[in-house]
Protein backbone atom coordinates (compact mmCIF):
# COMPACT_ATOMS: atom_id res chain seq x y z
CA UNK A 1 0.00 0.00 0.00
CA UNK A 2 2.88 2.44 0.78
CA UNK A 3 4.74 1.26 -1.98
CA UNK A 4 1.82 2.08 -4.51
CA UNK A 5 1.06 5.36 -2.46
CA UNK A 6 4.89 6.38 -3.05
CA UNK A 7 4.51 4.92 -6.47
CA UNK A 8 2.47 7.68 -7.25
CA UNK A 9 3.71 10.48 -5.18
CA UNK A 10 6.96 10.90 -6.45
CA UNK A 11 6.67 11.68 -9.80
CA UNK A 12 3.54 13.90 -8.68
CA UNK A 13 5.65 15.80 -6.42
CA UNK A 14 8.72 16.08 -8.39
CA UNK A 15 6.46 16.51 -11.36
CA UNK A 16 5.28 19.64 -9.31
CA UNK A 17 8.56 20.91 -8.17
CA UNK A 18 9.77 20.75 -12.32
CA UNK A 19 6.38 22.66 -13.13
CA UNK A 20 8.05 25.76 -11.42
CA UNK A 21 11.25 26.17 -13.43
CA UNK A 22 8.86 25.47 -16.51
CA UNK A 23 7.45 28.50 -15.01
CA UNK A 24 10.38 30.61 -14.95
CA UNK A 25 11.63 29.33 -18.55
CA UNK A 26 7.95 30.52 -19.42
CA UNK A 27 7.81 33.62 -17.87
CA UNK A 28 10.01 35.71 -20.15
CA UNK A 29 8.77 34.34 -23.28
CA UNK A 30 5.00 35.16 -22.44
CA UNK A 31 6.09 38.96 -21.12
CA UNK A 32 7.97 39.59 -24.78
CA UNK A 33 4.57 37.91 -26.62
CA UNK A 34 2.08 39.89 -24.61
CA UNK A 35 4.34 43.29 -24.96
CA UNK A 36 5.00 42.90 -28.69
CA UNK A 37 3.33 39.73 -29.88
CA UNK A 38 6.52 38.45 -31.19
CA UNK A 39 7.56 34.61 -30.27
CA UNK A 40 10.75 35.39 -29.48
CA UNK A 41 12.56 31.67 -30.94
CA UNK A 42 15.71 33.18 -29.69
CA UNK A 43 14.05 32.67 -25.86
CA UNK A 44 15.71 29.56 -25.14
CA UNK A 45 19.12 30.06 -26.13
CA UNK A 46 18.91 33.22 -23.90
CA UNK A 47 17.72 30.98 -20.96
CA UNK A 48 21.13 28.69 -21.99
CA UNK A 49 23.18 32.06 -22.21
CA UNK A 50 22.73 32.09 -18.00
CA UNK A 51 23.40 28.25 -17.72
CA UNK A 52 26.46 28.77 -19.72
CA UNK A 53 27.16 32.22 -17.82
CA UNK A 54 26.81 30.55 -14.31
CA UNK A 55 28.93 27.69 -15.53
CA UNK A 56 31.60 29.61 -16.59
CA UNK A 57 31.21 31.70 -13.25
CA UNK A 58 31.86 28.26 -11.34
CA UNK A 59 34.36 26.37 -13.14
CA UNK A 60 36.61 29.56 -13.48
CA UNK A 61 35.71 31.80 -10.21
CA UNK A 62 34.85 28.86 -8.06
CA UNK A 63 31.37 30.74 -7.26
CA UNK A 64 27.98 29.08 -6.60
CA UNK A 65 25.92 29.59 -9.73
CA UNK A 66 23.13 30.65 -7.41
CA UNK A 67 25.79 33.76 -6.58
CA UNK A 68 26.43 34.33 -10.13
CA UNK A 69 23.00 35.36 -10.70
CA UNK A 70 24.29 39.40 -8.83
CA UNK A 71 26.14 39.61 -12.53
CA UNK A 72 24.34 37.25 -14.69
CA UNK A 73 20.97 39.31 -14.23
CA UNK A 74 21.74 42.68 -15.28
CA UNK A 75 24.32 41.15 -17.89
CA UNK A 76 21.46 39.14 -19.90
CA UNK A 77 19.21 42.46 -18.89
CA UNK A 78 21.59 44.54 -21.10
CA UNK A 79 21.55 41.60 -23.75
CA UNK A 80 18.38 41.55 -23.80
CA UNK A 81 18.18 45.61 -24.33
CA UNK A 82 20.56 45.39 -26.82
CA UNK A 83 19.00 43.06 -28.69
CA UNK A 84 15.65 45.10 -29.11
CA UNK A 85 17.42 47.97 -29.48
CA UNK A 86 20.16 47.49 -32.43
CA UNK A 87 18.36 44.46 -33.85
CA UNK A 88 14.54 43.89 -33.56
CA UNK A 89 13.65 47.89 -33.68
CA UNK A 90 14.62 48.35 -36.83
CA UNK A 91 12.60 45.96 -38.55
CA UNK A 92 9.20 46.16 -35.96
CA UNK A 93 7.92 48.04 -38.57
CA UNK A 94 8.31 46.31 -41.41
CA UNK A 95 6.41 43.25 -40.98
CA UNK A 96 5.39 40.51 -38.45
CA UNK A 97 7.82 37.69 -39.61
CA UNK A 98 11.04 40.17 -39.73
CA UNK A 99 11.70 39.99 -36.08
CA UNK A 100 11.24 36.38 -36.06
CA UNK A 101 13.89 35.99 -38.64
CA UNK A 102 16.10 37.75 -37.00
CA UNK A 103 15.21 35.97 -33.69
CA UNK A 104 16.17 32.90 -35.46
CA UNK A 105 19.72 34.64 -36.84
CA UNK A 106 20.08 34.89 -33.28
CA UNK A 107 19.54 31.91 -32.17
CA UNK A 108 22.02 30.36 -34.58
CA UNK A 109 24.74 32.76 -33.48
CA UNK A 110 24.15 32.35 -29.69
CA UNK A 111 24.68 28.42 -30.41
CA UNK A 112 27.32 28.33 -32.33
CA UNK A 113 28.66 30.84 -30.30
CA UNK A 114 28.43 28.19 -27.52
CA UNK A 115 29.91 25.35 -29.85
CA UNK A 116 32.73 27.42 -29.89
CA UNK A 117 32.92 28.53 -26.03
CA UNK A 118 31.97 25.47 -24.17
CA UNK A 119 32.60 22.54 -27.30
CA UNK A 120 29.18 20.27 -27.97
CA UNK A 121 29.89 18.64 -24.81
CA UNK A 122 27.00 18.25 -22.08
CA UNK A 123 27.70 20.35 -18.90
CA UNK A 124 25.97 20.73 -15.88
CA UNK A 125 25.98 23.21 -13.17
CA UNK A 126 27.09 20.37 -10.07
CA UNK A 127 27.09 21.69 -6.56
CA UNK A 128 27.55 20.47 -3.01
CA UNK A 129 23.54 20.32 -2.88
CA UNK A 130 23.27 18.49 -6.24
CA UNK A 131 22.84 15.05 -5.28
CA UNK A 132 21.16 15.71 -1.91
CA UNK A 133 17.23 14.81 -1.36
CA UNK A 134 14.88 15.44 1.28
CA UNK A 135 12.69 12.68 2.70
CA UNK A 136 8.99 13.47 2.95
CA UNK A 137 8.10 10.25 4.57
CA UNK A 138 8.63 7.24 1.90
CA UNK A 139 9.53 9.54 -0.44
CA UNK A 140 13.07 10.83 -1.78
CA UNK A 141 12.82 14.89 -3.52
CA UNK A 142 15.80 16.42 -4.90
CA UNK A 143 16.62 19.73 -3.25
CA UNK A 144 17.39 21.20 -6.51
CA UNK A 145 13.70 20.83 -7.50
CA UNK A 146 12.11 22.04 -4.56
CA UNK A 147 14.90 24.97 -5.24
CA UNK A 148 12.75 25.51 -8.90
CA UNK A 149 9.34 25.97 -7.18
CA UNK A 150 10.58 28.30 -4.69
CA UNK A 151 12.50 30.12 -7.27
CA UNK A 152 8.91 30.52 -9.26
CA UNK A 153 7.60 32.08 -6.46
CA UNK A 154 9.96 34.61 -6.24
CA UNK A 155 10.22 35.40 -9.74
CA UNK A 156 5.92 35.53 -10.26
CA UNK A 157 5.42 37.68 -7.07
CA UNK A 158 8.13 39.77 -8.17
CA UNK A 159 6.89 40.54 -11.43
CA UNK A 160 3.66 40.39 -10.25
CA UNK A 161 4.84 43.63 -7.82
CA UNK A 162 6.59 45.34 -10.27
CA UNK A 163 3.74 45.29 -13.46
CA UNK A 164 1.03 46.21 -10.58
CA UNK A 165 3.06 48.93 -8.64
CA UNK A 166 5.79 50.56 -10.75
CA UNK A 167 4.78 53.04 -13.44
CA UNK A 168 7.56 51.56 -16.08
CA UNK A 169 5.43 48.25 -14.95
CA UNK A 170 2.11 49.97 -15.93
CA UNK A 171 3.24 51.16 -18.68
CA UNK A 172 3.99 48.12 -19.93
CA UNK A 173 0.75 46.29 -19.12
CA UNK A 174 -0.83 49.43 -21.04
CA UNK A 175 1.54 48.83 -24.02
CA UNK A 176 0.35 45.06 -23.95
CA UNK A 177 -3.49 46.10 -23.84
CA UNK A 178 -2.99 48.58 -26.57
CA UNK A 179 0.34 49.99 -28.30
CA UNK A 180 -1.48 53.21 -29.67
CA UNK A 181 -3.17 54.08 -26.72
CA UNK A 182 -0.42 53.80 -24.90
CA UNK A 183 1.78 56.54 -27.01
CA UNK A 184 -0.75 58.85 -26.83
CA UNK A 185 -0.70 58.63 -23.28
CA UNK A 186 3.06 59.60 -23.44
CA UNK A 187 4.46 56.41 -22.62
CA UNK A 188 8.19 56.20 -25.06
CA UNK A 189 6.60 52.43 -26.33
CA UNK A 190 10.41 52.02 -27.89
CA UNK A 191 12.11 52.19 -24.74
CA UNK A 192 9.34 49.87 -23.39
CA UNK A 193 9.76 47.52 -25.99
CA UNK A 194 13.75 47.65 -25.20
CA UNK A 195 13.01 47.20 -21.35
CA UNK A 196 10.70 44.61 -21.79
CA UNK A 197 13.36 42.20 -23.79
CA UNK A 198 15.87 43.03 -21.15
CA UNK A 199 13.54 41.96 -18.30
CA UNK A 200 12.39 38.50 -19.90
CA UNK A 201 16.21 38.11 -20.91
CA UNK A 202 16.75 38.81 -17.06
CA UNK A 203 14.14 36.15 -15.86
CA UNK A 204 15.83 34.14 -18.45
CA UNK A 205 19.26 34.16 -16.66
CA UNK A 206 17.57 32.73 -12.90
CA UNK A 207 16.08 30.04 -15.57
CA UNK A 208 19.38 29.54 -16.82
CA UNK A 209 21.25 28.54 -13.50
CA UNK A 210 18.28 26.61 -12.06
CA UNK A 211 17.86 24.84 -15.86
CA UNK A 212 21.51 23.97 -15.54
CA UNK A 213 20.90 22.84 -11.89
CA UNK A 214 18.52 20.54 -12.86
CA UNK A 215 19.18 18.92 -15.95
CA UNK A 216 22.56 18.68 -18.19
CA UNK A 217 22.65 21.35 -21.09
CA UNK A 218 24.79 21.58 -24.43
CA UNK A 219 24.66 24.37 -27.19
CA UNK A 220 21.69 23.27 -28.76
CA UNK A 221 19.53 23.14 -25.86
CA UNK A 222 17.65 26.15 -26.36
CA UNK A 223 15.31 24.39 -28.45
CA UNK A 224 13.59 21.72 -26.82
CA UNK A 225 13.16 24.46 -23.68
CA UNK A 226 11.93 26.89 -26.04
CA UNK A 227 9.45 24.21 -27.24
CA UNK A 228 8.56 23.51 -23.45
CA UNK A 229 8.05 27.03 -22.66
CA UNK A 230 5.84 27.43 -25.78
CA UNK A 231 3.41 24.92 -24.77
CA UNK A 232 3.82 26.40 -21.45
CA UNK A 233 2.63 29.79 -22.93
CA UNK A 234 -0.28 27.86 -24.53
CA UNK A 235 -1.44 26.07 -21.86
CA UNK A 236 -1.80 28.97 -19.36
CA UNK A 237 -3.05 31.39 -22.05
CA UNK A 238 -0.27 34.53 -23.04
CA UNK A 239 -0.14 37.14 -20.52
CA UNK A 240 -1.22 35.57 -17.44
CA UNK A 241 1.54 34.84 -15.15
CA UNK A 242 -0.91 32.81 -13.12
CA UNK A 243 -1.88 31.01 -16.02
CA UNK A 244 1.61 30.57 -16.82
CA UNK A 245 2.60 28.88 -13.15
CA UNK A 246 -0.32 26.48 -13.94
CA UNK A 247 0.92 25.46 -17.71
CA UNK A 248 4.11 24.85 -16.05
CA UNK A 249 3.05 22.30 -13.11
CA UNK A 250 0.73 20.56 -15.98
CA UNK A 251 3.68 19.91 -18.14
CA UNK A 252 5.34 18.81 -15.48
CA UNK A 253 3.50 16.36 -14.43
CA UNK A 254 2.93 15.08 -18.17
CA UNK A 255 6.86 14.70 -17.97
CA UNK A 256 7.31 12.84 -14.38
CA UNK A 257 4.11 10.86 -14.81
CA UNK A 258 4.78 10.01 -18.07
CA UNK A 259 8.10 9.22 -17.37
CA UNK A 260 7.11 7.02 -14.46
CA UNK A 261 3.59 5.53 -16.04
CA UNK A 262 4.52 4.90 -19.77
CA UNK A 263 8.53 5.13 -20.51
CA UNK A 264 11.64 7.59 -19.02
CA UNK A 265 12.39 7.92 -23.00
CA UNK A 266 9.08 8.90 -24.08
CA UNK A 267 8.66 11.85 -21.49
CA UNK A 268 9.40 14.18 -23.99
CA UNK A 269 7.42 12.91 -26.51
CA UNK A 270 4.44 13.08 -23.89
CA UNK A 271 5.17 16.75 -23.24
CA UNK A 272 4.99 17.60 -27.11
CA UNK A 273 2.15 15.56 -27.82
CA UNK A 274 0.03 17.22 -25.02
CA UNK A 275 1.56 21.19 -26.20
CA UNK A 276 0.31 19.34 -30.12
CA UNK A 277 -3.28 18.57 -29.01
CA UNK A 278 -3.93 21.95 -26.95
CA UNK A 279 -2.40 23.74 -30.00
CA UNK A 280 -5.28 21.40 -32.28
CA UNK A 281 -8.20 21.49 -29.63
CA UNK A 282 -8.09 25.11 -27.96
CA UNK A 283 -5.29 27.52 -30.35
CA UNK A 284 -6.03 30.15 -27.25
CA UNK A 285 -4.94 27.94 -24.55
CA UNK A 286 -6.49 26.59 -21.62
CA UNK A 287 -7.26 29.82 -19.86
CA UNK A 288 -7.09 32.22 -22.80
CA UNK A 289 -9.87 34.15 -24.14
CA UNK B 1 -4.38 91.27 -26.25
CA UNK B 2 -3.24 89.66 -28.89
CA UNK B 3 -3.56 86.04 -28.26
CA UNK B 4 -0.60 83.68 -29.83
CA UNK B 5 -0.57 81.58 -32.11
CA UNK B 6 -0.11 77.95 -30.28
CA UNK B 7 -0.08 75.86 -32.82
CA UNK B 8 0.43 76.06 -36.64
CA UNK B 9 0.07 73.37 -39.44
CA UNK B 10 1.83 74.21 -42.45
CA UNK B 11 0.75 72.99 -46.15
CA UNK B 12 1.27 69.36 -44.51
CA UNK B 13 0.61 65.88 -46.98
CA UNK B 14 0.20 63.18 -45.43
CA UNK B 15 -0.09 59.09 -46.70
CA UNK B 16 -1.76 56.11 -45.53
CA UNK B 17 1.35 53.90 -47.18
CA UNK B 18 0.81 54.77 -50.62
CA UNK B 19 -2.58 56.51 -50.97
CA UNK B 20 -2.35 60.44 -50.02
CA UNK B 21 -4.99 61.89 -47.40
CA UNK B 22 -4.50 65.16 -47.27
CA UNK B 23 -3.12 67.59 -49.66
CA UNK B 24 -1.76 70.87 -48.37
CA UNK B 25 -3.25 71.35 -45.17
CA UNK B 26 -2.93 74.41 -43.15
CA UNK B 27 -4.38 75.09 -39.57
CA UNK B 28 -3.68 78.01 -37.37
CA UNK B 29 -4.72 77.75 -33.24
CA UNK B 30 -4.40 80.27 -31.10
CA UNK B 31 -3.87 79.91 -26.79
CA UNK B 32 -7.71 79.70 -25.31
CA UNK B 33 -9.37 79.15 -28.82
CA UNK B 34 -12.03 76.15 -29.21
CA UNK B 35 -11.52 74.87 -33.20
CA UNK B 36 -13.87 71.97 -35.14
CA UNK B 37 -12.49 70.55 -37.51
CA UNK B 38 -15.36 68.96 -39.39
CA UNK B 39 -15.60 66.44 -42.26
CA UNK B 40 -17.44 63.33 -43.51
CA UNK B 41 -15.56 59.88 -43.17
CA UNK B 42 -12.36 59.53 -45.02
CA UNK B 43 -11.94 63.43 -45.61
CA UNK B 44 -8.54 63.17 -43.61
CA UNK B 45 -9.58 64.79 -40.04
CA UNK B 46 -7.86 61.60 -38.14
CA UNK B 47 -5.46 61.60 -40.35
CA UNK B 48 -4.63 65.59 -39.22
CA UNK B 49 -5.04 64.45 -35.59
CA UNK B 50 -2.75 61.78 -35.65
CA UNK B 51 -0.21 64.14 -37.42
CA UNK B 52 -0.55 66.50 -34.94
CA UNK B 53 0.35 63.80 -32.08
CA UNK B 54 2.78 62.62 -33.74
CA UNK B 55 1.47 59.02 -34.41
CA UNK B 56 1.71 59.65 -38.21
CA UNK B 57 4.50 61.79 -39.49
CA UNK B 58 3.58 64.16 -42.74
CA UNK B 59 5.93 63.94 -46.05
CA UNK B 60 5.61 67.54 -46.80
CA UNK B 61 5.14 70.96 -44.38
CA UNK B 62 5.62 71.60 -40.54
CA UNK B 63 3.71 71.83 -37.27
CA UNK B 64 4.69 74.13 -34.89
CA UNK B 65 3.71 74.03 -31.35
CA UNK B 66 4.15 76.48 -28.64
CA UNK B 67 6.95 77.99 -30.53
CA UNK B 68 8.51 74.46 -31.37
CA UNK B 69 8.99 72.27 -34.91
CA UNK B 70 6.97 68.72 -33.74
CA UNK B 71 6.53 67.69 -37.57
CA UNK B 72 8.79 64.59 -36.76
CA UNK B 73 8.24 64.38 -33.09
CA UNK B 74 7.49 61.08 -31.39
CA UNK B 75 3.91 61.07 -29.73
CA UNK B 76 5.59 60.69 -26.58
CA UNK B 77 7.70 63.51 -26.98
CA UNK B 78 4.48 65.49 -27.97
CA UNK B 79 2.48 64.61 -25.12
CA UNK B 80 5.16 65.86 -22.45
CA UNK B 81 5.33 69.42 -24.37
CA UNK B 82 1.49 69.31 -23.85
CA UNK B 83 -0.79 67.76 -26.43
CA UNK B 84 -3.06 65.30 -25.64
CA UNK B 85 -5.17 63.17 -27.93
CA UNK B 86 -8.29 61.33 -27.05
CA UNK B 87 -8.35 59.10 -30.08
CA UNK B 88 -11.19 57.61 -32.14
CA UNK B 89 -13.67 55.01 -30.69
CA UNK B 90 -12.53 55.56 -26.93
CA UNK B 91 -8.77 53.77 -26.92
CA UNK B 92 -8.38 52.45 -23.13
CA UNK B 93 -6.62 50.33 -21.56
CA UNK B 94 -9.77 47.42 -20.45
CA UNK B 95 -8.18 45.25 -18.43
CA UNK B 96 -6.54 47.90 -15.82
CA UNK B 97 -8.52 49.78 -13.37
CA UNK B 98 -10.36 53.61 -14.00
CA UNK B 99 -7.58 54.55 -11.40
CA UNK B 100 -5.28 53.11 -13.36
CA UNK B 101 -5.99 54.18 -17.03
CA UNK B 102 -6.12 57.61 -15.12
CA UNK B 103 -2.51 57.77 -13.36
CA UNK B 104 -1.09 56.55 -16.63
CA UNK B 105 -2.37 59.61 -18.03
CA UNK B 106 0.06 61.33 -15.94
CA UNK B 107 2.88 59.67 -17.19
CA UNK B 108 4.98 62.22 -18.70
CA UNK B 109 7.69 64.18 -16.58
CA UNK B 110 5.65 67.16 -16.52
CA UNK B 111 2.86 65.97 -15.50
CA UNK B 112 3.97 63.21 -12.67
CA UNK B 113 4.36 66.05 -10.20
CA UNK B 114 1.06 67.24 -10.24
CA UNK B 115 -0.28 63.65 -10.11
CA UNK B 116 -2.67 64.27 -7.05
CA UNK B 117 -3.77 68.09 -8.04
CA UNK B 118 -4.42 66.75 -11.55
CA UNK B 119 -6.96 63.69 -10.26
CA UNK B 120 -8.60 65.88 -8.24
CA UNK B 121 -9.57 68.63 -11.12
CA UNK B 122 -10.53 65.47 -13.06
CA UNK B 123 -12.68 63.99 -9.84
CA UNK B 124 -14.13 67.47 -10.18
CA UNK B 125 -15.48 67.05 -13.73
CA UNK B 126 -16.28 63.75 -13.48
CA UNK B 127 -17.03 62.71 -9.87
CA UNK B 128 -18.23 59.46 -11.46
CA UNK B 129 -14.85 58.36 -12.17
CA UNK B 130 -14.07 58.93 -8.35
CA UNK B 131 -17.02 56.54 -7.53
CA UNK B 132 -15.63 53.67 -9.98
CA UNK B 133 -11.98 54.33 -9.86
CA UNK B 134 -11.39 50.78 -8.84
CA UNK B 135 -13.86 49.54 -11.34
CA UNK B 136 -12.51 48.14 -14.27
CA UNK B 137 -12.42 50.07 -17.51
CA UNK B 138 -14.10 47.26 -19.54
CA UNK B 139 -16.80 46.93 -17.82
CA UNK B 140 -17.85 50.37 -17.64
CA UNK B 141 -20.80 52.23 -20.17
CA UNK B 142 -19.78 53.64 -23.17
CA UNK B 143 -20.10 57.29 -21.96
CA UNK B 144 -18.07 56.88 -18.76
CA UNK B 145 -15.13 55.26 -20.83
CA UNK B 146 -14.91 58.45 -23.03
CA UNK B 147 -15.07 60.46 -19.51
CA UNK B 148 -12.28 58.59 -18.46
CA UNK B 149 -10.65 58.53 -21.41
CA UNK B 150 -10.83 62.23 -21.72
CA UNK B 151 -9.95 61.95 -18.23
CA UNK B 152 -6.43 60.32 -18.86
CA UNK B 153 -6.01 63.32 -21.74
CA UNK B 154 -6.16 65.98 -18.52
CA UNK B 155 -4.14 64.26 -16.42
CA UNK B 156 -1.12 64.50 -18.91
CA UNK B 157 -0.97 68.19 -17.83
CA UNK B 158 -2.18 69.30 -21.38
CA UNK B 159 -2.19 72.89 -23.24
CA UNK B 160 -4.09 71.50 -26.15
CA UNK B 161 -6.73 68.57 -26.35
CA UNK B 162 -7.27 67.30 -29.27
CA UNK B 163 -10.37 65.07 -29.47
CA UNK B 164 -11.58 62.56 -32.26
CA UNK B 165 -15.07 62.19 -32.49
CA UNK B 166 -15.76 61.98 -29.52
CA UNK B 167 -19.49 62.04 -29.22
CA UNK B 168 -19.58 58.85 -31.75
CA UNK B 169 -21.72 56.49 -30.56
CA UNK B 170 -23.00 58.25 -27.11
CA UNK B 171 -27.09 59.12 -26.12
CA UNK B 172 -27.72 63.21 -26.65
CA UNK B 173 -27.82 63.16 -22.96
CA UNK B 174 -24.18 61.47 -22.79
CA UNK B 175 -22.79 63.80 -25.17
CA UNK B 176 -24.59 67.44 -23.82
CA UNK B 177 -22.72 66.17 -20.39
CA UNK B 178 -19.56 65.70 -22.39
CA UNK B 179 -20.07 69.32 -23.95
CA UNK B 180 -20.38 71.05 -20.31
CA UNK B 181 -17.25 69.62 -19.54
CA UNK B 182 -15.68 70.83 -22.40
CA UNK B 183 -17.02 74.43 -21.61
CA UNK B 184 -15.37 74.03 -17.70
CA UNK B 185 -12.03 72.68 -19.70
CA UNK B 186 -12.10 75.78 -21.82
CA UNK B 187 -12.87 78.11 -19.02
CA UNK B 188 -9.32 76.69 -17.50
CA UNK B 189 -7.51 77.97 -20.29
CA UNK B 190 -7.04 74.58 -22.14
CA UNK B 191 -6.64 74.46 -26.06
CA UNK B 192 -9.48 72.65 -27.49
CA UNK B 193 -9.68 71.38 -31.41
CA UNK B 194 -12.25 68.59 -31.59
CA UNK B 195 -13.31 66.87 -34.68
CA UNK B 196 -16.68 65.81 -35.48
CA UNK B 197 -19.28 65.18 -37.50
CA UNK B 198 -22.28 66.28 -36.73
CA UNK B 199 -21.98 70.08 -38.52
CA UNK B 200 -24.79 71.64 -36.41
CA UNK B 201 -23.67 70.65 -33.21
CA UNK B 202 -20.18 71.76 -33.72
CA UNK B 203 -20.63 74.73 -35.41
CA UNK B 204 -22.55 75.45 -31.79
CA UNK B 205 -19.59 74.39 -29.69
CA UNK B 206 -16.72 75.97 -31.37
CA UNK B 207 -15.66 79.21 -32.05
CA UNK B 208 -14.02 78.76 -35.21
CA UNK B 209 -14.16 75.94 -37.76
CA UNK B 210 -11.93 74.01 -40.87
CA UNK B 211 -14.12 72.29 -43.08
CA UNK B 212 -11.86 69.53 -44.69
CA UNK B 213 -13.36 67.49 -48.11
CA UNK B 214 -11.09 64.35 -49.40
CA UNK B 215 -7.89 65.65 -47.66
CA UNK B 216 -8.76 69.36 -48.60
CA UNK B 217 -9.29 72.65 -46.09
CA UNK B 218 -12.19 73.67 -48.67
CA UNK B 219 -13.28 75.95 -46.03
CA UNK B 220 -12.62 77.70 -42.72
CA UNK B 221 -13.50 80.96 -40.69
CA UNK B 222 -15.29 81.81 -37.31
CA UNK B 223 -17.88 79.23 -36.65
CA UNK B 224 -20.90 82.03 -37.26
CA UNK B 225 -19.88 82.71 -40.48
CA UNK B 226 -19.91 79.15 -41.21
CA UNK B 227 -23.20 78.95 -40.75
CA UNK B 228 -24.53 81.64 -42.92
CA UNK B 229 -22.51 80.34 -45.84
CA UNK B 230 -24.20 78.76 -48.10
CA UNK B 231 -22.43 76.07 -49.49
CA UNK B 232 -22.02 74.75 -45.62
CA UNK B 233 -26.17 75.00 -45.63
CA UNK B 234 -26.45 73.22 -48.76
CA UNK B 235 -23.88 70.59 -47.95
CA UNK B 236 -24.44 69.88 -44.55
CA UNK B 237 -28.16 70.95 -43.69
CA UNK B 238 -29.73 69.95 -46.88
CA UNK B 239 -31.18 73.78 -46.80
Amino acid sequence: MNEIFSDIATPVISGILLGGLYTVIALGLSLVFGVMKLINVAHGDLVIFGSYFAYSIMTYLGFNPVLSLVAGIPLLFAVGFAIQKYFMARVFKRSMEAPLLIAFGISLVFENLYQILFTPMSRGLTTSYSLESFILGDIYIPVVYLLNLIVALIVMIALSLFLKKTFIGQAIIASSQDIRAAQLMGINTARIFCLTFGISAAISAVAGVFLGLTFPFTPVSGIPFLIIAFGVVILGGLGSIIGTFVGGIILGLAQTLGAQYISASAQMLILYVIVLVILAVRPQGLFGR
Amino acid sequence: MPQEILLKVSDIDAYYGSLQVLWDVSIEVKTGETVAIIGANGSGKSTLMNSISGIMHPVRGSIMFDGMDITMMDPYQIVTLGISQVPEGRRIFPDMTVYENLRLGAYNHRARPKREQSFENVYQHFPILEKRKKQLAKTMSGGEQQMMAIGSALMSDPKLLLLDEMSLGLSPIVVNELYYVLKEIRSKGITIIFVEQNVRRTLEEAERAYILETGHVVLSGSAESLRAEEKVKKAYFGA
